[in-house]
């Protein structure tokens, strides 16, 4: 695979030698010298026209522990107020010589178009609605760490499905290792259809049985655009410890953060012993790392 | 590739393991402070065969860690190359103990240095010896071997097979010669 910006075409197998690596790389990252000289003499570069803090030093975490060097281009202080395209960005940055990009940005697509555009590998960091998948990666990492294996088990994603990125990668992802998916939302937040996932607007339908529940974080917009109604969804919708009654009885719960206690979720449970939140940051840097690897290491000529 | 020659078979591999394990420990002063690491692939299963002969004959364990050095390697940055990586696991403290790397074959001597870089990563060896069942010339770097099974001039163009038993269902090394396409 030459850049990862969803996992259309993707095999099991692949997915599969990136998560093999990514325990190496968690290994390493549990050593004195948490450093491997692997990427030495790379230069990646985290572009971020949308912000988010805890993804980029994330990344940059990940590239800076195989010795890659790092630069950060944020929207915040960037040229694309001043009228400046994509395009012109990446090309300005392709000109200073960068192997990898990172690329996040609100609007879908962007990636793609910027694979098109640069020689370096690309790297999707999220975007719009579209992809998150670092974020399913590391999901599926910390899933198999807990459970074993997906073969089978059946995976719960509640919340805002229709805007939300790291469901759609989740639902690309956890199907090709064998996991049986269902969102669950407010029908004004479900989208028609998402292949490889079972839709249902019921929650308890959704929870039953269910060996892990990811719950989304809800965005204020989708209030303020008259799409929900906080009390409603609170009480139909948040993820609390006796709904989860209803799922298997050690069933594991996940968020991608930052997460809004007592709105998406009971403010407890993200630290009751079923949370593998602060297990999904821990594990984002080597998978990430296993990303950039193979990515950068692996390419062909 | 056309074979050429057989290295060692079964039991000459098992006589050079033999002496290796006893030069180890003559050179060590007995076991104290000992323990052996493994580099994948082959390395492994030779660090542990090393490992049961001192068991046999001094009747004390040593500890086997392997080593993958994947992440070390300086040609990475060469295009196709698709390496796996795979598990390092040093099950004790690395820190003032003799260390004996073990590998199949010396070559470049590029995998050796890879190895020692890891292994200063891990902790502060007293001492690092290196065993190989095969040392088969051209080195790149000033790396030698200090235990070493069989010394075996060879050409560029040849290959050295070292099968094993644990891996390869039997133990013999061959020398082969690379043809051009």
């Amino acid at each position: 695979m030459r850049h990862l910006l969803d996992f259309q075409g993707w095999t099991r197998g692949q997915v599969e030698n990136i998560l093999d690596t990514a325990r190496v790389m968690a290994e390493v990252l549990e050593r004195p010298v948490k450093k491997v000289p692997a990427l030495q003499g790379f230069t990646v570069a985290t572009v971020f026209f949308e912000p988010s803090t805890r993804t980029r030093i994330s990344f940059e975490l990940a590239a800076r522990r195989m010795s890659a060097d790092v630069v950060s281009f944020a929207t915040q202080a960037s040229s694309l107020q001043k009228g400046e395209s994509y395009k012109d960005t990446l090309l300005t940055l392709e000109a200073m010589g960068i192997d990898a990009y990172i690329i996040r940005a609100d609007s879908a697509g962007v990636p793609h178009q910027a694979a098109r555009w640069v020689k370096g590998v690309v790297v999707n960091g999220g975007d719009g609605r579209r992809a998150h998948p670092t974020q399913a990666l590391l999901d599926t990492y910390t899933l198999l760490e807990a459970l074993g294996t997906l073969e089978g088990r059946k995976i719960a994603i509640v919340g805002d499905i229709l805007h939300s990125r790291v469901a759609r990668s989740n639902v690309e992802l956890l199907p090709l290792l064998g996991a049986e998916v269902w969102v669950a939302g407010p029908p004004t937040l479900l989208p028609q259809s998402l292949p490889g996932a079972r839709l249902t607007p019921h929650l308890d339908e959704a929870l039953a049985e269910a060996d892990a529940v990811m719950v989304l974080r809800l965005q204020k917009e989708r209030m303020e655009a008259g799409l929900i109604h906080l009390q409603d969804y609170i009480a139909h919708y948040q993820v609390t410890e006796e709904r989860l009654s209803k799922a298997k009885p050690h069933a594991l719960l996940l968020h991608p953060g930052p997460m809004n206690r007592d709105i998406e979720l009971e403010g407890t449970l993200a630290d009751s012993e079923r949370s593998l939140v602060n297990r999904q940051v821990h594990n984002g840097v080597a998978v990430r790392m296993a990303v950039l690897y193979h990515l950068l290491v692996g390419r062909e000529g | 590739m056309r074979f050429k020659a057989e290295l060692l078979n079964a039991e000459e591999m098992r006589r050079a393991l033999h002496r290796i394990a006893h030069e180890i420990v003559e050179a060590n002063k007995g076991v104290e402070g000992l323990a052996l690491v493994g580099i994948h692939t082959r390395g492994i299963p030779l660090a542990e065969r090393i490992a049961r002969y001192i068991r046999e004959f001094e009747g004390k364990e040593v500890p086997v860690g392997m080593l993958d050095i994947t992440l070390y390697r300086d040609d990475l940055s060469e295009i196709g190359i698709r390496p796996q990586v795979r598990q390092t696991r040093i099950p004790f403290d690395i820190t003032g103990k003799a260390l004996v790397l073990v590998d199949d074959v010396l070559y470049t001597g590029r995998t050796a240095r890879a190895a020692l870089d890891a292994l200063m990563d891990l902790g502060r060896p007293r001492r690092i010896y290196l065993a190989v069942l095969v040392d088969r010339g051209h080195r790149e770097l000033p790396i030698r071997a200090d235990f070493v099974g069989k010394n075996v001039p060879t050409a560029r163009s040849e290959v050295v097979k070292v099968r094993l038993q644990e891996v390869d269902g039997e133990d013999r090394v061959e020398l082969w010669e690379r043809e051009e396409a």
